[in-house]
């Protein structure tokens, strides 16, 4: 025998933790940072740096309750995506819904405050964080960050194991825990739908982009309440509006840095 | 070896079967959710972890705390563990197993787990868990099985395997460290977002690993005629009694920043766990429950008179068990999840095909753990008889 | 050999189980399957005899150049661009999967996992 068992094993073992530890090194490194896929535009295509959306709640209010109620931006995005309208709230799956500010923005919830603030409607969405913890997780890379700040999802990729669910802060990302189909009531031919056990969320519309066209949220609301443009572009119509009023975003103490704004 | 586990008497086999019947159960009900989809469980878009998850991590502990047998035996020569060192590794090979289990039952997508090796990324937690625990899997079973082979052949096992036990015991923390960080480096999640985390894990772990270790080798006392020794239990109960006193403590110091800061969101879910939070408290009896197993666990391990009791030991050994799975199982996951990021409260339950699932996943570890120990029965019959027969 | 009758035993079950496909369909024999093309194309992205054998590659180049790399046109040996669809591109000119897809892949007994998310036209009629 050429090489003994002993050694063999030896090697085996070094070989092992070096492995480890070089990964485990590698990644103390780069803090955790996630490095976003470089993403070139095709032609045709509406170009950015960094996506991000900028949301009036004012114009919300002024259209009126009719308009709030049956929120036309939620609707052509949910049948736009064949999002499914499963009545269990539990099995639910969202892609942008509308709701209070103190559960938008609990850490602000105070009783004064929510006097003025709680007739605003907030529409809420995946942030597209631009240090996003639901990437940093993702065991497969099954959901990336593009270079233009688009948090994708590849739902070939996903084995269902939720982490980015625990690791979203915003409650962005729904799961499929049952076949969406037969809850889906009009369906677009354009796109498909999900399988059950995989993960699903707001994508910025990444398709309708390469096609030169906005969001069809943006695309669909009727009071012009949602802005959508290039944040690190500054004379793009969200940095105009970012310049002249009042903007918060969710929660930015935990460090994500939000690409979804809401002027008040 | 292996031919030992076919060889058995009727008590032997009634338990097979009954443990075959519960995973077929286990089976026709996780064959029920490959169809539907993980609907067929209590977890929702909010508490998007739960009972599977949970049981996983609890396990996690089990097998980790192997070490606490293997370590003083191997490191510090302490020969009182002689017998249970196997019976302690092959814990570890067991809960490792269901462990496995859960992790893939847990996933919308199991025929994907593939992709996770396919597509290594370091910057998931998630990785390292893979790596971790089927190492430690593979460890426990080369260290058991050469130790019993060895032992059966009559002669001392191999110079080799003492770098490879010292490895499993440098594993062991690390698995459950890994685990623990699965949680903790999570923004938003108040009831994870702690450093103690990891610590409280390992402290948790190595009381209730142990104090299944005294049920289970009482068992054997009682059913095998195998006993470890009245030393060895006095051992365990002392193993037991401090780190369990650990991990009471590292619980009282999360409750005291918790609730000295006064910070809402970090408050919330011990609220939900103990008290209820807006309105809702399903979790509220579980809890207690804990708390009163706890009670009653100090009282008997702290009694010098009472731990040293084989009856007392097992019952305190019982509550230690029972009160750290509900804390482990039920109220890590729930409370990390409960309130959810816009701070309410979607209650979960966990429905009756995934209970029998669970069950399922248990009952093949005891049967993974049932064949081993067997085995290790077996050797250590024909060893007693052959001593017996040279004497004469 | 030891337990020799239990043994040959064992090996002819053993034998008789794995060629069970075999005993199933004896005598079962089908004709060839002939996936129904498109009338008006005659032609395909790619030539028909490289289609044939190599389309689930192509399609997996597909999807993983589309939604990982951000791609949307392919262009084909004859320099032609077409996007990278198969909703909207394959299944424009293939507008029935079960007369095309399931045709070959039900005789073969591969059961490909797209459309379990993508929709088959005759699917989308089912809406209408």
């Amino acid at each position: 025998m050429a090489i003994k068992r002993r050694t063999f094993l030896k090697l085996l073992g070094i070989g092992s933790i070096s492995t480890v530890s070089v990964a485990g090194l590698g990644n103390l490194l780069s803090q955790a940072e996630v490095k976003a896929v470089e993403h070139k535009a095709p032609e045709g295509a509406l170009k950015a740096q960094r996506w991000g959306m900028v949301i009036d709640v004012k114009k919300c209010i002024e259209a009126g309750s009719d308009c709030m109620n049956n929120c036309p931006a939620i609707q052509a995005c949910h049948s736009t995506h064949n999002v499914p309208n499963i009545p269990d709230k539990k099995k639910e799956i969202k892609w942008i819904w509308s709701d209070s500010f103190e559960h938008a923005f609990p850490e602000l919830r105070d009783e004064r405050v929510m006097e003025h603030l709680s007739k605003f409607p907030f529409l809420l969405l995946c942030n597209h964080c631009d240090n996003p913890p639901c990437v940093r997780v993702c065991p497969t890379k099954a959901t990336f960050k593009r270079s233009d700040g688009i948090i994708m999802m590849d739902f070939h990729r996903c084995i269902g194991c939720r982490f980015c669910m625990a690791g979203c802060p915003y409650g962005s990302r729904s799961f499929n825990w049952i076949d969406p189909r037969p809850y889906i009531s009009k369906v677009n031919p354009e796109f498909p739908t999900r399988t059950p056990g995989v993960v699903e969320k707001c994508l910025f519309c990444y398709q309708r982009l390469d096609e030169g066209k906005l969001p069809a949220c943006v695309e669909a609301c009727t009071a012009k309440a949602l802005l959508f443009g290039d944040l690190n572009d500054p004379n793009s119509e969200v940095r105009q509006i970012l310049k002249e009023r009042f903007a918060i975003r969710r929660k930015v103490e935990l460090g994500t840095n939000p690409s979804v704004y809401y002027v008040i | 070896m292996l031919e030992y586990a076919l060889k058995g008497t009727k008590k032997y086999w009634l338990w097979v079967f009954f443990l075959a019947i519960l995973i077929l159960i286990g089976f026709s009900f996780y064959y029920q959710q490959l169809e539907v989809g993980l609907g067929i469980t209590g977890m929702s878009r909010d508490v998007s972890w739960a009972f599977y998850i949970a049981n996983f991590t609890f396990l996690v502990g089990i097998a980790a705390s192997a070490v606490t047998i293997v370590l003083p035996y191997y490191w510090h020569n302490h020969k009182v563990y002689g017998k249970m060192t196997l019976v302690g590794e092959f814990l570890a090979v067991a809960a490792i197993t269901m462990c496995l289990l859960f992790v893939v039952i847990d996933m919308g997508q199991p025929m994907r787990v593939f992709n996770v090796i396919r597509y290594p990324t370091p910057n998931s937690i998630l990785f390292y868990d893979v790596i971790v625990l089927n190492g430690y899997l593979i460890l426990n079973l080369i260290c058991a099985w050469t130790v019993l082979h060895s032992y059966y052949k009559g002669v001392a096992y191999p110079s080799w395997l003492k770098p490879v036990i010292f490895l499993a015991i440098m594993w062991a923390p690390l698995i459950h460290i890994v685990t623990a960080f699965i949680y903790q480096g999570l923004p938003g999640r108040h009831y994870w977002l702690t450093a103690i985390m990891a610590p409280k894990f390992l402290a948790s772990a190595f009381c209730s690993g142990p104090a299944l270790l005294v049920i289970l080798a009482s068992l054997l006392k009682k059913v095998a005629n195998f006993d470890i020794g009245d030393k060895a239990f006095e051992t365990l109960g002392k193993t037991v009694t401090y780190f369990y006193l650990v991990f009471i403590g590292f619980y009282l110091f999360e409750v005291f920043t918790v609730f000295y800061s006064n910070i809402p969101g970090h408050k919330a879910p011990f609220q939900y766990l103990f008290i209820g939070f807006e309105g809702h408290a399903e979790w509220v009896p579980f809890m207690w429950t804990a708390v009163v197993l706890a009670l009653i666990a100090l009282i008997l391990l702290i009694n010098p008179a009472t731990r040293k009791k084989e009856t007392t030991l097992v019952l305190a050994c019982l509550a230690v068990f029972f009160s750290a799975y509900i804390e482990k199982g039920i109220g890590l996951i729930t409370g990390g999840f409960t309130p959810n990021a816009f701070e309410t409260v979607t209650p979960y339950r966990p429905t009756f095909p995934e209970a029998m699932i669970t069950l399922g996943v248990w009952a093949t570890g005891f049967l993974v753990l049932t064949i081993l120990y067997k085995l290790v029965l077996e050797v250590e019959r024909r060893k007693n008889l052959a001593v017996k027969l040279q004497k004469n | 050999m030891y337990n020799t009758n239990k043994v040959i035993i064992g090996i002819i079950v053993f034998i008789i189980f794995f060629a069970m496909p075999f005993w199933l369909n004896f005598g079962k024999v089908e004709a060839l399957p002939k996936p129904e093309l498109p009338k008006e194309e005659k032609k395909c992205i790619e030539d028909t005899d490289y289609m044939k054998a190599y389309h689930m590659k192509f399609l997996d180049e597909w999807r993983k150049t589309k939604v990982r790399e951000g791609k949307v046109n392919y262009i084909n040996n004859e320099g032609k661009i077409y996007k990278m669809s198969l909703q909207r591109t394959c299944m424009k000119c293939h507008d029935n999967k079960e007369k095309f897809c399931d045709r070959c892949h039900k005789n073969l007994v591969v059961q490909p996992d797209c459309w379990k998310c993508h929709l088959a036209p005759e699917e989308v009629k089912k809406w209408q």
